[in-house]
């Protein structure tokens, strides 16, 4: 491995990379290393594209677990009469007498979450296309380091085998939400999940971090110094803005979710009482005192908040990229575009009381969390905006990614706008832990994220396997997915407007939550057939692989720098020297050019014939 | 055999589905059309797009209006009444803007589908119309925040004096309630006091405890302040009474608190619903075990009078509990003890005031 390191530390430098000398130099030294044994290329790899492969292959086969997971508990919501005796072969002792056991449903709740959030749209989005786009868009051989990156894939992967297995636990896997609030997850006593299987969570989580860390300082690292020639800030593809910025939040919020770990597995272990206090429970008065349970959800949250915005900003990132490349229009308001994606990362860190307004908090703070709340709205009203300005007089082609990335916006304000009911505390007060807050969450950060994810996995492929998805297959899997997401979800706003609480096994116990029986069976159904219909993708994904059309080197006609290497770049990504960059990622359809795109590797002294005024002095 | 049966059509009707596959891809590039950039397949997804913006937004509409009366459960709470205006108000902007950019999202991507020999209008930005849409939602937000605000400090302001003063203490998994006696002061209770019996913890060396008295559901009164005083004893529960438009977590170790005016009373809404069985439901909303979903406590509104006679005749809790009662005696009578129980009476009021 260390052998592969040189290469990248050779070529970091925008001047050497110029050089059409040194870069040969070093390209012939690296092919020399690159007589890899299987386990070197495909297992322990260094390369960022292996590693994106890994993050993404892993991310889809959690995608189907956490999947699962959810159809089996809107079974549970959808039909709470029924007998689920067909169930017990896979759940074994979960199923009493035909039965869902309520913890175990909770813990499918909780799973489902932590995997969704976590191991899908963290790992598995920014995992994936911050490895794999990073080095090829801002035209470097490899991350900062190879060997980092390729530790925090395998951080990620025992991270991942200890939540797998915390699965099949024999007192159930952590079963307190997937917020863990203590005292519940604190205390075996209260819930058997918060045995075992919250350490195993923990544990998990723990390992998680180190990986989401050693990834983050890569992907900054590699974003400041390894940019190719004439790749100022103010060219980088708004992907590379949104990476970046999506890692600085990690680094910085990370650590929190970490400490607040940290003390609750002191709590847990070893007697401490920070998120315990006065406590009797099982027949037994705990002598933890002095304790605050709301300071755990301080540090949570703190995470928390910046959380989301660490999945939806790679899916804006590309998903603007998308839009411009296939409405053959440059993206609209780019300056404006960075300085939201800015303003969001900025308000992300301040915001995170906001789902703390009725924990008994001091009101007065609740204001000021409201305040800087909804101003956060702002920032997220320029970027729709700017989508649907760029696609303004464009000459739009439905490629599958474009259609996900469209329906990543229609997803996105759909979900974005009951952010502002929520934001609002007076309001919270009636739709705190409702339905309209799960509702309002899968929208604007687990489907509009999971479309930005399935919008650069169809985009990209091409690039990282050389060969197409077939594109029919992507129309179908498209119209269904976005035809079920708004089935479910649209309706759980009225399940949640009437105050139908989350987290709950059965409604049937309440007058007050007995009206919606039907819709809830209608939103199970839609949910289990959006689940299946993700099958269609995965089919698709894996025999394309294999068996997809080949690809050419360019097949969107894109600008940025990825479509410059060879159609399956090889370990160190172009063959000859790096392209130098001297312009915007976004010249398509520029007046007087010849083509409809002009790639960023190419000088204005070949384009005269469209060049703007201010350009003509570059040439 | 049956499950074998299902197996086997399940295989089958894979089988067929990558035939039909196979069949796709060899007719589109017997037709030529899997090397031409953009095939017929571009037009179609512009009219879906279309199809999905006119049919799903009627439906949505459409069940929107169905389900209307059902998502409005009645509210019998002041602030309640005016949360609710709020809520609607901020949803018929919501629903302009959501429609508005709906509609020109899917009819832009109808409209500019690409089309042979076009091209697309390069407009790299303007500063003027940024400047602009970066305005009206800022203005827009600040009234919004405005709104609530003022509501928000309105319901969360100190209770009115004469407030009716209920204790709800959650455990797992129901519902404790107490109510100050006559004297109209709670009287210290103490979690390692706690046991089968003396299920709050009372310590009945506090003279204001004499007086209190439990309760199986709330009673209160209609149209006089309510303050709940807020806890749990073991993990966190909320508590959560949609009809009241009240919510507040219960924490262990920190008394919360929230206050309300009913408006209706039990049977005022029986009679306008219609539904003779109709009660006030307050259910558990934070995530607290096994039994979360069923811990359910019952709330009846009186009218004052009938509050009045109800309160009237509650047996205190020591006077029903004498054991525990002469149990605290023997304790007081010792006297060596005395150090612990004002130490514990104080740590409660002082959590009591920092929380709220």
């Amino acid at each position: 491995m260390a052998a592969n390191l040189p290469t990248q530390a050779q070529v970091q430098g925008g001047a050497g990379v110029t050089e059409p000398g040194i870069s040969h130099d070093e390209h012939a030294h690296h092919d020399e290393h690159h007589e890899q044994s299987f386990l070197q290329k495909y297992i322990f790899s260094t390369d960022h594209k292996v590693i994106a492969k890994q993050f993404l292959i892993t991310g889809i086969i959690w995608a189907i677990i956490g999947g699962t997971l959810s159809s089996l508990f809107r079974l549970q919501l959808g039909w709470p009469e029924s007998t689920f005796e067909w169930l017990s072969p896979f759940l074994g002792k979960w199923i009493e007498a035909g039965k869902l056991n309520p913890e175990f449903y909770l813990a499918l709740v909780t799973m489902h979450g932590t995997i969704m959030v976590f191991f899908v749209l963290t790992a598995g989005l920014s995992g994936t296309f911050s490895n794999f786009l990073i080095p090829l868009q801002i035209g470097a051989r490899d991350m900062a380091s190879g060997f980092m990156n390729m530790l925090s894939y395998w951080f990620f992967f025992a991270s991942s085998v200890v939540m797998f297995v915390s699965l099949f636990l024999e007192t159930g896997p952590a079963s307190a939400g997937w917020t863990i609030y203590p005292p519940l997850s604190a205390l075996p006593q209260a819930i058997p999940g918060s045995g075992a299987g919250q350490t195993f969570w923990l544990v998990s989580m723990a390992l998680f971090i180190v990986s989401q860390l050693l990834g983050g300082v890569n992907y900054i690292t590699t974003v400041i110094n390894l940019r190719t020639q004439g790749m100022s800030m103010s060219k980088l593809p708004l992907t590379i803005w949104a990476f970046f910025l999506t890692a600085i939040l990690g680094l910085l919020s990370f650590p929190v979710l970490f400490s607040a770990a940290l003390l609750l597995i002191f709590d847990r272990s070893f007697g401490t009482s920070f998120f315990l206090s006065d406590i009797y429970i099982a027949g037994q008065a705990l002598p933890n005192t002095g304790g605050s349970p709301i300071l755990f959800q301080h540090l949570f949250w703190f995470l928390g908040h910046p959380e989301v915005y660490i999945v939806i900003m790679p899916a804006m990132g590309m998903v603007s990229e998308i839009l411009a490349t296939n409405a053959r229009k440059p993206i609209f308001g780019y300056r404006a575009m960075i300085g939201s994606l800015l303003g969001i990362s900025l308000l992300s860190f301040i915001v995170w009381a906001h789902h703390m307004f009725v924990t008994g908090m001091n009101p007065f703070l609740g204001s000021v969390f409201m305040f800087l709340t909804l101003i956060i709205a702002v920032p997220s009203a320029v970027k729709t905006f700017n989508w649907l300005a760029t696609l303004w007089r464009g000459n739009i082609r439905f490629t599958s990614a474009m259609l996900f990335s469209i329906g990543f916006v229609s997803l996105f304000i759909a979900g974005g706008l009951t952010g502002i009911v929520l934001g609002n505390a007076a309001l919270d007060i009636q739709m705190h832990n409702t339905y309209f807050v799960v509702a309002h969450f899968h929208l604007v950060m687990g489907s509009s994220a999971f479309f930005g994810l399935f919008a650069g996995v169809y985009h990209w492929f091409p690039k990282m396997f050389g060969r197409m998805l077939d594109e029919k297959l992507g129309y179908v899997h498209f119209w269904l997915t976005f035809l079920g997401v708004y089935l479910v979800f649209l309706p759980m706003h009225y399940v949640g407007i009437a105050g139908f609480p989350r987290r709950y096994y059965a409604w049937t116990g309440f007058d007050s939550f007995s009206q919606f029986a039907d819709l809830n069976k209608f939103i199970s159904a839609a949910a289990i057939i959006a689940f299946f219909a993700q099958f269609v993708f995965i089919f698709n994904f894996f025999y394309s692989i294999f068996r997809g059309r080949r690809a050419t080197e360019n097949p969107w006609n894109s600008t940025t720098l990825e479509w410059t290497t060879p159609v399956v770049p090889g370990h160190g990504n172009w063959p000859g020297a790096i392209p130098a960059v001297h312009r915007w990622p976004y010249d398509y359809s520029k007046p007087g050019a010849a083509e409809d795109f002009i790639p960023q590797h190419i000088p204005y002294s070949q384009t005269q014939s469209s060049n703007l005024p201010y350009e003509k002095e570059m040439e | 055999m049956t499950t074998l049966g299902i197996l086997l059509v399940l295989v089958l009707l894979l089988v067929v589905f990558g035939l039909l596959f196979r069949l796709q891809i060899l007719t589109s590039i017997f037709s030529g059309s899997s090397t031409r950039e953009v095939g017929v397949s571009n037009r179609v997804n512009a009219i879906l797009f279309i199809i999905f913006l006119v049919v799903g937004g009627a439906a949505f509409a459409w069940s929107f209006v169905d389900n209307y009366d059902k998502m409005n459960p009645p509210i019998a709470s002041v602030h309640g009444h005016a949360t609710e205006r709020m809520f609607w108000t901020t949803m018929i902007i919501l629903g302009i803007v959501f429609t508005l950019t709906q509609i020109l999202l899917f009819v832009y991507s109808y409209k500019y589908q690409h089309k042979e020999g076009r091209r697309a209008f390069f407009f790299p930005h303007n500063n003027k119309i940024e400047v602009i849409w970066t305005l009206i939602p800022a203005i827009v937000m600040a009234g919004l925040v405005f709104a609530g605000w003022k509501e928000w400090t309105r319901i969360t302001g100190p209770a009115p004096k004469d407030a009716v003063v209920v204790e709800v203490m959650g455990k797992q998994f129901n519902w404790l309630v107490r109510y100050p006696g006559r004297d109209q002061k709670l009287g210290v209770v103490n979690y390692r006091l706690i046991d089968a019996t003396n299920e709050f913890g009372f310590d009945l060396s506090d003279q204001n405890g004499i007086d209190d008295f439990v309760a199986p559901e709330i009673h209160v009164p209609k149209g006089h302040p309510v303050l709940l005083k807020i806890r749990s004893r073991d993990v966190l529960h909320a508590v959560y009474m949609p009809h009241f438009r009240v919510q507040m977590y219960a924490v262990p170790g920190m008394p919360t608190k929230f206050w309300f005016t009913p408006t209706m009373t039990t049977d005022e809404m029986r009679a306008q619903t219609g539904n003779p069985k109709f009660t006030y439901e307050l259910a558990c909303n934070q995530i607290c075990g096994r039994g979360h979903f069923a811990m359910k406590l019952n709330i009846v509104v009186d009218e004052p009078d009938d509050y009045v006679a109800w309160f009237a005749q509650q047996k205190s809790f020591s006077a029903q509990n004498p054991d525990v009662l002469a149990s605290f005696k023997q304790k007081s009578n010792k006297l060596v003890e005395k150090a612990t129980t004002p130490a514990a009476a104080a740590v409660v009021p002082a959590t009591a005031k920092a929380s709220l």
